[in-house]
């Protein structure tokens, strides 16, 4: 990607505002991102296009899948610095609480770096951290010119 | 979360229904812009499959009750084999293997329309929640 190839060059880490807003997809979740303590955290503010589930009304169990795995790609972006996107492989997504109308957190975590390979996990919250409402694990394929 | 016929999320992205049969359902996801993951090819992101292939277990596990009931998915595992082909139409067929009295076993498998070869396949596993659908 363009603007990941241009922050290598210019020898600094990509802004993770300016990525999500150049991915149709999260910009359409409405997916923001900022970088605390040199880890990338995604903001997902509640709307009605996210809902799965109008009588409670719940968030859609595919766009917890999509914050998560966003996470995943992100976050491997972020630490691995690669002027690519990673491909996801395989992810298994757990779900642990309802999505509730409201605000919604995900980081993630390398838990494996391997040459070509990475296995990281994702973990998704709204009001408390502590009580994360869904995870998820999955290999991610690096870009083959970067290895 | 899985269960209504169609859900607010799959309206905004122009999917359609296109098949709905006891334990077995099919949806059809028209390429558009808002589904791109990767703005440089064009290929749609991995999160949208995600989204669709978990709906049609739902609405697979859906369609075999004879009453109404809420359910919750407990997990979900996908498999991505290839990118799907920018400017193609996604298909979506959900298929409920089993059910129990509290849990229900669906897969799924997504391919590109007029074509053979799976994008992603799913397998996805549900419980029944107490409470009961208006």
């Amino acid at each position: 990607m363009e603007l990941l190839a241009r922050a290598i060059r210019e020898g600094r880490k990509p802004d993770m505002a300016e990525l999500l807003a150049a991915v149709p997809y999260c910009a359409h979740l409405g997916i923001t991102g900022t970088v605390e303590d040199d880890r990338v955290l995604l903001r997902m503010p509640f709307g009605e296009h996210l809902i799965g589930n109008p009588v409670l009304p719940a968030l859609h169990g595919g766009v917890i899948g999509s914050l998560l795995e966003t996470a995943a790609l992100v976050t491997v972006i972020w630490e691995t610095g690669i002027s690519a996107l990673p491909k996801p492989v395989d992810i298994t997504i757990d779900y642990l609480r309802s999505g509730r109308p409201i605000t919604s957190f995900a980081r993630a975590r390398i838990a494996r770096q391997g040459r070509r390979v990475v296995n990281v996990h994702s973990e998704m919250w709204q009001d408390d951290e502590r009580r994360p409402i869904a995870g998820l694990r999955g290999h991610l394929l690096l870009p083959r010119t970067e290895t | 979360m899985a269960g209504g016929a169609r859900t607010p999320f799959a309206n905004a992205l122009g999917a359609e229904m296109v098949l709905v049969e006891p334990g077995r359902v099919r949806i059809r996801l028209p390429y558009s812009e808002r589904l791109i993951g990767n703005p440089d090819t064009g290929v749609v992101h991995g999160g949208a499959i995600t989204a669709f292939l978990d709906q049609s277990c739902g609405m697979a596990v859906g369609s075999t009750l004879k009453e109404p009931r809420s359910f919750a998915t407990l997990d979900l595992r996908i498999d991505y084999m290839k990118p799907a082909k920018p400017g193609e139409s996604i298909v979506f067929e959900g298929e409920c293997i089993k059910l129990t009295r509290e849990i229900a076993f669906a897969r799924a498998r997504a391919f590109e329309e007029g074509g053979e070869s799976s994008i992603a396949i799913a397998t996805a596993t549900f419980m029944f929640t107490q409470t009961t659908v208006p």
